[in-house]
């Protein structure tokens, strides 16, 4: 009978233990839902759970450092903005700031404060991102939707510094190319007063939310020293609890003056690492405001680039009168001047941790070997490590907190 | 030509033919085209910085959805236009073929950014040098990356292909010598 | 600093622009970093990055590694030559399991070997790939395209 046959195999399965388990490959290809990126990871499932994981990387991987080899210092910005292009000024001015060291070139104060300007809004912007990915991921889309249209306002304002949205290409070595103009700085403030509203209404929906504390909390933990041995830098390492941070361990670009905190988490599991962001963008906007505050304290109103005629840009109404200028202008521009020989690494705190650039040259126009040292591509190695044993929901969810961009993945 | 002005105001530009009393009466090539052109679908195929792009162009501010795109689906087999934006490598060109490939038909192809379109910045042994030399595509959207502007004129582009698209197209002999240069089928 | 450190002296020390350069010989590289990080004076825990390097004029082969002390704050930078012909250097992902991937990016650009790593495969460049793309004498560009004018281009 039916019965007597599910009975039988009921106790079948209880006696004997020696059915294997069977194992699900699944392949959680390089075309993702959600716009995260083309990476690949095949997983071997146990049903709901993630027994192991493969990673293949690779598709988009566009040879920037062998490009560098080829372009004069000035033509390698636009390649950095393309690393991690959710926060591209960050990469121009960490690249600007590589080139300055190794010329020896001294930025004036104004210049400095206006970097950090740009970097702090920057930031903002990728957190931004990723912080309402991690929503969109766990089903709560309005924060999404709510949110860019505050990353559209900060688009805007690098339109009135750069004239693009995106791939910024922002700056000059030693400096800017032209001063914030008024338009900017009323778009600033306009930004500083309404977007801390905003992000209080996007903390308020997220943070204390039952259901979304139930999904991120305790998933994809990682220990402290774990994360050090894997390279971790940025906010992922702060949620396991190091605060290591470039700008404060190494300061560049004055940030020495400023006063900050950096928040760090507990356990490092996805709930740690959304705060940690959410409270790094309160602490970008308290700097901006210092910044602003530095600015309208001095009273040179009119720098905006560094005093050094080898390598920046005259003026151009000194280039149509002065004969000097017209000169150093012409060489600049034709990538006539030779950088010194020399080996220098620079780093600075990108959105996602410690953006390095190794530049060696040798005297020519292009340098000899540029290497990018990427934290994405670094740390998403221990991603295996953190979902094995949980489920594939929340490996989805660990991978986007990660805020992995397969621009600075590959390169 | 329509006999009645049609005093409410219209979501979608009716076509030509004849109306009356509770009725109107076009050609099915047209009401197909309408009815195909404000309902793509897309499947947004982004690999890099044009993905970000699409982000803000599908987000509240230039809103995608107005133009009947409401519905993204990952899904091949459920989605009307591949939107390719950003580079494609060497690497990714076949994942790209075998997502074109499990769409169904009618389905039309979208480069956006200078990228996808011919390689663009990237003249490198590793990046494919645009998408055309794996899959057939109908609009270029130039850019690096292009506004969100530019990729609604694209999609508007596409819905003019789509409505103005005559039936037996995609069982011609012309489409298939153009499957065959593809090495598709 | 440098002068309480050396238990092991086969290696040169030269001092650059912004951080100490260590050149070691290519079989003591495990050793070396081992004793940088574990050393209680000096304990550098991190490891930044690692990179391979070409040098044509002499015909080699480089990997350059930097290492960073929390603790202390220091930076340094550590490097090492390998012959073209026979490219071996010995894996440090016992040490620090960051070195994986960043051993296998270095060896799909310059086709350095090394022994003892886990999984030396391509990463980033299609595995049916020959060449190693980064060394000096291989071509940027796609070889591919018909359509690039050279006479235009001045080449």
């Amino acid at each position: 009978m039916a019965q007597g046959q599910q009975t039988d195999y009921w106790k079948r399965d209880i006696i004997s233990h020696e059915e294997p388990k069977e194992y699900n490959i699944l392949n959680v290809g390089p075309t993702h839902p959600a716009t995260h990126g083309v990476f690949q990871n095949v997983m071997l499932m146990d049903g709901e759970f993630i027994v192991s994981t493969e990673q293949t990387i690779g598709y988009i991987h566009r040879a920037f450092e062998k490009i560098a080899e080829r372009r004069p210092f000035y033509q390698i910005t636009p390649l950095t903005d393309r690393l991690n292009y959710c926060s591209a000024p960050l990469n121009n001015m960490g690249w600007h700031m590589t080139v300055e060291k190794l010329l020896g070139i001294e930025t004036p104060k104004r210049v400095d404060y206006l970097r950090i300007i740009i970097m702090e809004l920057a930031r903002i912007a990728d957190h931004l991102i990723c912080n309402s990915v991690i929503g969109v991921d766990s089903g709560a889309l309005t924060g999404f939707t709510y949110l860019f249209q505050d990353r559209e306002y900060i688009y805007e304002i690098y339109e009135e510094i750069c004239g693009s949205r995106l791939t910024t290409n922002m700056g000059r070595i030693g400096g800017f190319e032209r001063n914030f103009s008024e338009k900017a700085w009323y778009k600033i403030h306009h930004f500083l007063k309404t977007y801390p509203k905003k992000l209080k209404e996007f903390e308020s929906l997220l943070s204390r939310n039952r259901i979304f504390m139930d999904r991120t909390i305790n998933v994809g933990p990682f220990s402290a020293d774990r994360a050090l041995a894997y390279g971790f830098t940025g906010p992922n390492l702060r949620a396991c609890g190091i605060d290591y941070d470039v700008r404060v361990m190494n300061p560049y670009c004055s940030y020495d003056e400023f006063d900050f905190t950096i928040p760090i988490g507990q356990n490092g599991d996805t709930y740690d690492r959304f705060m940690v962001r959410q409270e790094e963008m309160w602490q970008s906007l308290s700097i901006i405001e210092q910044a602003i505050a530095k600015l309208e304290k001095m009273e040179d109103k009119e720098t905006y680039f560094a005093k050094d005629p080898r390598f920046v840009l005259p003026p151009k109404e000194q280039v149509y009168n002065n004969m000097e200028a017209l000169i150093w202008h012409f060489k600049i521009v034709m990538g006539e001047t030779d950088i010194p020989a020399g080996e220098i690494y620079h780093s600075i705190e990108a959105a996602n941790g410690e953006l390095g650039f190794y530049l060696v040259s040798d005297g020519g126009r292009t340098p000899s070997r540029l290497h990018f040292r990427r934290p994405c591509f670094i740390y998403y190695q221990a991603y295996p490590e953190m979902v094995t044993g949980n489920m594939l929901s929340d490996a989805v969810l660990t991978m986007s907190s990660m805020n992995v961009i397969a621009g600075e993945l590959d390169a | 030509m329509s006999d009645k002005q049609i005093s409410t105001p219209t979501i979608a530009e009716t076509p030509e033919g004849i109306a009356g009393q509770g009725y109107f009466a076009t050609s099915f090539e047209k009401a197909v085209g309408l009815a195909r052109k404000n309902s793509l679908w897309p499947l947004p195929f982004a690999t890099s910085c044009c993905g970000i792009e699409f982000m803000a162009t599908m987000a509240s501010h230039y809103d995608l959805a107005r133009f009947g795109s409401e519905r993204l689906s990952f899904s091949p087999r459920q989605s009307d236009l591949l939107m390719v934006m950003g580079t494609v490598a060497k690497k990714m060109g076949p994942v790209l073929r075998e997502v074109y490939i499990q769409m169904a038909e009618p389905k039309w192809v979208i480069a956006v950014g200078a990228c996808a379109s011919s390689g663009g910045v990237f003249d490198t042994y590793s990046v494919l040098q645009g998408i055309d030399r794996v899959i057939p595509v109908d609009v270029y959207v130039p850019g690096c990356p292009p506004r969100p502007e530019q990729i609604i004129d694209g999609i508007l582009k596409i819905q003019e292909l789509a409505g103005n698209e005559s039936l037996r197209r995609r069982n011609s002999i012309p489409y298939d010598e153009l499957m065959k240069k593809y090495n598709i089928e | 600093m440098l002068a309480s450190q050396f238990g092991n002296e086969i290696e040169e020390i030269k001092i650059s622009s912004d951080m100490p350069v260590i050149h070691v010989q290519k079989d003591r590289i495990p050793e070396v970093l081992l004793f940088l990080r574990d050393t209680p004076e000096l304990q550098y825990n991190f490891l930044t990055t690692l990179c391979g390097m070409h040098y044509p004029e002499t015909s080699r082969l480089g990997v350059v590694y930097h290492l960073h002390s929390f603790v202390n704050n220091h930076r340094i930078r550590i490097k090492t030559v390998l012959s073209i012909e026979h490219p071996f250097l010995p894996t440090i992902t016992t040490i620090w399991p960051s070195a994986n991937w960043m051993e296998r990016e270095t060896y799909d650009f310059y086709g350095i070997i090394f022994e003892g790593h886990p999984n030396l495969k391509r990463i980033l460049n299609v595995d049916e790939m020959t060449d190693f793309p980064l060394r000096k004498e291989f071509p940027l560009e796609d070889q591919t395209r018909e359509d690039k004018d050279d006479s235009m281009f001045g080449r």
